[in-house]
């Protein structure tokens, strides 16, 4: 029975950490956004920094009035926000925070289940694009559909790359083969696994699908309250699986200057942090891709650099067995 | 085979436990929320104007050959996972290297012939 209880607290803290974290990224681009572009509105309610803001948003939303339009397919209008918010939460349960089981569950095809409930939360986009009945939102599902076809791919190969690399599919065997010469090793594959992952979770600069001022939202633009609040918590939480899966797949997890056992979480949320910073640094400083541009940056140079990676890896692999 | 089907139970009781968060919060949400609706309201979004136009239209989906090139390199690149668990494993080494080259070639070469035919480019 002892097993029984490690497993749902172990449940336990994968939901907390998907409740909290996510929001906690969410309150760190208010304020580091307020700041980079001198935003005076995210900085005032509650005194303090504004510490009070995403309070009051949490408050907003969940009293407010649940519209389905006349023409949407009510159903799959509903349900598209389950189906977006959950696959990250899922993602969640295979992510090592430390050595020696610190994990909910040691997947033995972790990267790929990882990947592959990735994948589904895109689905959850694309669902209400279609069941919105709206020509915008029509637009942006398309959208979504063909960036995810476009970036699945390199970020599939730069994750393989990974697993070439440590000759393990689990991503707690990953983080622990993970030496500091990957760094360079690796260093393609990481950036691409990022970039691609960025555009998968339509963040800036590649939220052409949602791009507000053009298609008003796209997927979204139906949506109010409650659900609309559950996209964009999706949004921060597929931030938190992004930037948690680059931390164990290329930065190595857990590994930290000392005290890798005891403190292995907390190197690896300091990891993930910094690059949920970066996440948000990159949405304030670069312009929206146009779609396009979006498509070439896939198939021109992330795709091959990502194969390129793989040879990379490959070769040396072989040369030093 | 008890070890791996042990293994997704939990993964389906994370489901499970995920589905009752956004039911919960859903259900929240419908004890504390408001519920008017007028004719507005539940007009489709375009604008702020009455919508434009029918719900049939022609546009030309632009993607469907990236979505063909996609199907092509994503079935090639579900055998990659397997492969590289083993292929620096001993007795291995030199051949799969080898087989790796042919398989990222014919990959390049595919991915070579879309760009020279013009398909990369969105027009």
């Amino acid at each position: 029975m002892p097993d029984l209880l490690v497993i749902a607290l172990k449940l336990v803290l994968v939901a907390a950490g998907f409740a909290v974290l996510p929001l906690l990224i969410g309150q760190i681009e208010h304020k580091a956004m307020a700041h980079m572009q001198g935003r005076l509105g995210p900085m005032y309610a509650g005194g303090f920094h504004g510490w009070a803001q995403l309070v009051a948003d949490g408050v907003k939303f969940a009293q407010k009035e649940d519209v389905v339009p006349r023409a949407a397919d009510r159903r799959i209008f509903k349900l598209a926000p389950a189906v977006a918010l959950v696959p990250y939460l899922l993602a969640l349960i295979v992510i090592p925070v430390g050595p020696g089981g610190q994990v909910a569950l040691d997947l033995g095809p972790g990267v790929f289940f990882a990947l592959a409930v990735m994948g589904i939360g895109v689905i959850g986009a694309i669902m209400a694009g279609w069941a919105s009945a709206n020509k915008y939102s029509l637009l942006g599902g398309m959208r979504v559909a063909a960036q995810l076809m476009s970036y699945e791919l390199p970020m599939v190969f730069a994750a393989s790359s990974a697993a070439m690399a440590a000759g393990t599919l689990s991503l707690t065997g990953i983080a622990e083969q993970w030496h500091w010469w990957w760094l360079p090793w690796q260093g393609i594959g990481a950036v691409v696994f990022f970039t691609a992952g960025l555009a998968e979770l339509r963040r800036p600069p590649f939220d052409m699908p949602v791009a507000d001022s053009e298609i008003i939202f796209g997927p979204y633009t139906e949506y109010g309250g409650l659900r609309f609040a559950f996209f964009l918590l999706a949004e921060y939480a597929g931030i938190l699986v992004l930037c948690a899966l680059t931390t164990v797949l290329f930065l190595g997890g857990w590994k930290g200057p000392f005290l890798d056992t005891e403190l292995g979480w907390l190197w690896t949320l300091l990891k993930v942090f910094a690059l949920a910073f970066v996440v948000i640094w990159l949405r304030v400083s670069y312009p929206r891709l146009r779609e396009d541009q979006l498509q070439r940056l896939a198939w021109v140079y992330l795709v091959p650099l990502s194969l390129a990676q793989l040879a990379l890896t490959g070769v040396l692999k072989v040369a030093t067995a | 085979m008890q070890d791996y089907f042990d293994s997704y139970v939990v993964v389906v009781a994370l489901l499970l436990i995920g589905g009752g968060i956004v039911a919960g919060g859903l259900t929240a949400n419908r004890l504390l929320r408001p519920s008017r609706l007028t004719d507005e309201k539940l007009t489709t979004y375009e604008c702020g104007v009455d919508p434009v136009g029918g719900d049939w239209a022609q546009s030309y989906v632009r993607y469907y050959v990236f979505a063909y090139l996609y199907v092509v390199f994503a079935v090639d690149a579900v055998f990659l996972f397997p492969w590289a668990t083993i292929f620096a494993a001993p007795g291995y080494g030199m051949t799969t290297l080898g087989e790796m080259f042919v398989f990222l070639g014919f990959l390049a070469v595919g991915l070579l012939y879309a760009g020279r035919k013009g398909v990369l480019s969105w027009v």
